[in-house]
């Protein structure tokens, strides 16, 4: 029972430990963010690879998602002869929800399990070492520029995700379900305000920071081995998907 | 100067380093050998404080490290160069950007001043004509070369040396180690050499350590070292199974 207890007490501790650990690597991430000097040609390097790199999978996967929620839209407005709503329920979903959380899993998926690995691949390699060694800050030069980065490209991307959307749901509810262009971009209009957009760009924020700073303090403390370095990356993409949903639980609660 | 005293490590519950003494001479380059795993890259990372110790002071010019803040740490480093086993080139950049690139974070030197003295360090080294290939499309030795070509940029008082020729065949490790005595001859750093490439590295050595059961047994030079009366040394250099060396 003593030996439960303790191992109970011992999981719990190194937990908590864990969080500390990864709290402290925000802060010195974000301190070493605001030392000069500024590394403006690394964070216009990772708005490429966060951003531009993304763009392909996000206007993919935003075109399809739009696609989807035009015919499902359709579907259920359609028992309240509401189908000239379907703009409006499509923008509403996609800027307030939808935009924001499918695109920060497509980054994941498409730029954090590759910042995880990198980082890794860095450890067990002894490149971070290397730069110790040099007397720079690794945390400075590999992770508070992509931390700039990412809240600079994540709104960008999930404006593309929003647009990009709300052009799949109307091709598929004017163009093939039949709904009026007018009335689509009428209710739109109609029920769309400023709060909306506001709300999706706040969380497309968060997103961003959380993506880099799980993926990178997976990556920066993976085991070096090249088991470690893929458990980081799993582990990265797993966190990331869960802390976004719980995150958009409590943004949405607040400025609902 | 470099002087370590009473130095304890452990990793969880394996004792690694258990009261190492050593002074490491100035000028000179000393050679740290030992079986695989006993501890020489655990030593050589203490250093320059990569890894902090449980117990014990490393003092670099009398200042202890092991108590310093970040910032005085980074200024400590700045007096070391460092070749690490892989070379740990950093691999999306080109050769010449990795030599250039502690010039570049650390100094205010002017590209065309950086233009000049990279091609030099390269010529060095014998990568004279690699500055555009990245670490992925170099041989091993070409990789160690860069490594050191880096690691001998910013001039430093203290260069140290990871395995620099595991991995590396005969004939590319004599050139490495041609290569260390020569730039040691160039520039008079302190070198810190771990090895276990015997007895090639006594050549290039001054003074040879032997590191085995977390501590230091012996200090001398090479020629006193080979006939050392220790049975760790002895076995060691014989290379025997047999003897105070426990072979796992």
């Amino acid at each position: 029972m003593v030996s439960l207890l303790s191992r109970i007490g011992r999981v719990a501790l190194d937990q908590i430990a864990g969080m500390g650990r990864l709290f402290l690597f925000l802060v010195a991430a974000v301190f070493q963010a605001f030392r000069p000097p500024a590394k403006i040609h690394l964070i216009i390097y990772h708005i490429k690879t966060i951003g531009v790199d993304s763009l392909s999978v996000v206007v993919l996967s935003g075109f399809f998602t739009g696609m989807v929620m035009g015919f499902q839209g359709y579907y259920s407005l359609r028992k309240f002869n509401a189908e000239s709503w379907l703009g409006s329920a499509t923008a509403l979903g996609l800027l307030r929800e939808l935009g924001p959380v499918l695109s920060a899993f497509m980054v994941t998926g498409r730029t954090g399990s590759a910042m995880a690995a990198e980082l890794g691949t860095m450890r067990a390699t002894e490149q971070i070492d290397a730069l110790y060694s040099m007397a720079i800050n690794p945390i400075k030069y590999l992770v508070s520029p992509r931390i700039i980065a990412s809240l600079i490209a994540m709104p960008l991307l999930t404006a593309i995700f929003n647009v990009i959307g709300i052009f799949g749901s109307y091709v598929v509810g004017v163009g093939i379900l039949g709904v009026s262009s007018g009335s689509f971009f009428s209710g739109m209009e109609n029920s769309v305000v400023f709060h909306d957009v506001y709300s999706g760009v706040v969380k497309s924020v968060c997103f961003g920071l959380i993506i880099t700073w799980i993926c990178c303090y997976k990556g920066f403390n993976a085991p070096p081995m090249a088991t470690g370095v893929s458990q980081a990356t799993t582990e990265s993409v797993v966190l990331s998907f869960v802390l976004i949903l719980v995150w958009d639980y409590f943004l949405t609660s607040i400025m609902l | 100067m470099i002087r370590v005293a009473n130095l304890h490590k452990s990793f969880h519950a394996q004792k690694v380093l258990n009261g190492v003494n050593i002074e490491f001479a100035t000028g000179k380059i000393t050679t740290i050998v030992g079986t695989s795993g006993c501890g020489k890259t655990v030593l050589l990372k203490h250093l320059n404080a990569l890894l902090l110790p449980d117990k014990g002071e490393v003092f670099v010019d009398s200042v202890d490290i092991t108590t310093l803040g970040q910032r005085d740490l980074y200024q400590i480093r700045g007096k070391f160069g460092v070749l690490f086993q892989g070379a740990a080139l950093l691999d999306s950049m080109t050769v010449f950007d990795n030599v250039a690139f502690p010039l570049r974070e650390k100094t205010k030197m002017s590209e065309s001043a950086i233009n000049k003295k990279v091609p030099e360090r390269l010529e060095q080294v014998g990568l004279g004509e690699m500055g555009h290939k990245f670490p992925a499309e170099l041989s091993g030795g070409m990789k160690k070369r860069a490594g050191l070509a880096r690691a001998l940029i910013m001039d430093p008082e203290i260069v140290l040396f990871d395995e620099p020729t595991t991995g590396l065949d005969p004939v590319l490790a004599t050139s490495i180690h041609q290569l260390i005595a020569r730039t040691h001859a160039d520039f008079g750093f302190t070198g810190i050499v771990v090895s276990h490439t015997i007895p090639q590295v006594f050549d290039i050595s001054d003074y040879v350590a032997m590191l085995a059961n977390g501590v230091v047994e012996e200090v001398t030079p090479p020629e006193i070292f080979r006939a050392s009366q220790n049975p760790i040394v002895q076995q060691f250099i014989q290379g025997k199974t047999e003897g105070p060396i426990q072979v796992l």
